[in-house]
């Protein structure tokens, strides 16, 4: 029980504190989920980031769920989900109720101007921290570096970027005839 | 019965968008076409608030558009709509990464998806960058020295320079609240 209302506090806060959508919880899941509870690895966050890409749903509530399962089963999964998304109806249905033009408030968007710096940065960061355990070797690297410019200039879904990784993987893997760390 | 069918309807959207937040929306401007519970206004309005305020931004959305068709509970319903097929999908697949975790193929294809995903969550960061410190109308007028905003550049050094002191060891939460107060008193939007 004390478990589950961890989880659901931990990703209260991640839901309450995250703005921009699911890439940019990464420095918070980091910063709660590794480093706080030690409840997964930063190398396990980027598989579920991955997997996220090509299944249905908002990144956040697949990440929650398998930070949750992984935890506590199927129960822990719902909990996690539940607290990643309880902040935003809360928020979400009082400005609906009362607020009129909350987008359009000057204050609203100075904080936010000043929000998206922050969460670049935070990006960063949390790119910078997880680098050595993803960039390995050169064909990492090439691989990054593709993906990077695949991500940026062109307009390929990223499903189908994923899925052509996962294959190209399994043959360098396989060519090379040597199991990955 | 409304709640039902606003079940429903982001039951659909949560298992057919693919890949996050505004992969929602084709199918938000769907369900508003067919039905009078949101305008393709109202619409544009919930992107801001979603893209405006904490919270995943398919979330925030499903929430609000069920908040406008029926009330808190349409926004509960939507909400647990939405979020239902990710919970089933995302389930299915712990147990089954748990089973496999040693298997050698899955291993090999993790191997290749981490710098993968490394480099869509850095193009993320370069798309959030692009807008927070790039003034747009400068650089396509060609005014290459003039389209960087040199506040909010400052900012992001100072942010940059707070978060690697080691000592500190602040709370991404304690960071974005500072920045949030910078940018109110220094007016970064306008």
């Amino acid at each position: 029980m004390k478990l589950l209302l961890e989880l659901f506090w931990s990703f209260a806060k991640i839901g309450a504190f995250t703005f921009g959508g699911g890439y940019a919880m990464l420095p918070m899941f980091q910063k709660e989920l590794v480093d706080a509870h030690g409840w997964t690895t930063s190398e396990e966050l980027m598989d579920y980031y991955a997997i996220s890409q090509c299944t249905p749903g908002v990144i956040a509530v697949n990440a929650a769920t398998f930070v949750g399962y992984k935890q506590k089963g199927v129960i822990g999964g719902i909990v996690a989900t539940l607290g990643v998304v309880f902040p935003s109806i809360v928020i979400i249905c009082i400005i609906a109720a009362f607020i009129r033009n909350f987008a359009d408030m000057a204050v609203v968007k100075n904080a936010f101007a000043g929000i998206r710096v922050c969460v670049c940065v935070l990006i960063f960061n949390a790119v910078a921290k997880l680098w050595k355990n993803a960039i390995k070797d050169w064909v990492s690297i090439v691989i990054y570096l593709a993906v990077l410019a695949l991500a940026l200039f062109t307009d390929i879904s990223k499903i189908f970027i994923v899925i052509g990784v996962a294959v190209i993987s399994v043959i360098v893997c396989s060519v090379r005839k040597e199991a990955v760390k | 019965m409304i709640f039902l069918r606003l079940f429903w309807e982001f039951f659909k959207t949560g298992l057919f968008a693919v890949g996050g937040g505004l992969a929602t929306i084709p199918f938000l401007q769907e369900i508003s076409a067919r039905t009078n519970w949101f305008s393709l206004n109202e619409l544009a309005d919930m992107i801001a608030i979603a893209e405006s305020t904490p919270g995943p931004i398919g979330v925030n959305t499903a929430t609000y558009a069920g908040f406008l068709s029926s009330g808190l509970l349409g926004g509960i319903v939507a909400t647990l709509g939405l979020i239902c097929p990710a919970l089933i999908i995302a389930s299915v697949i712990a147990n089954f990464m748990q089973k496999f975790r040693d298997n050698r193929i899955v291993k090999n294809v993790f191997y290749g998806l981490r710098p993968a995903s490394m480099a869509l969550i850095s193009a993320a960061g370069l798309g959030v960058a692009k807008l927070a410190l790039v003034d747009m109308e400068a650089f396509s007028s060609g005014c290459y020295i003039g389209m960087f905003d040199y506040r909010a550049l400052a900012l992001a050094a100072v942010v940059l320079v707070i978060t690697n002191i080691k000592k500190l060891k602040l709370h991404p939460i304690a960071v974005i609240a500072f920045s949030a107060v910078v940018g109110i008193v220094f007016k970064l939007a306008g």
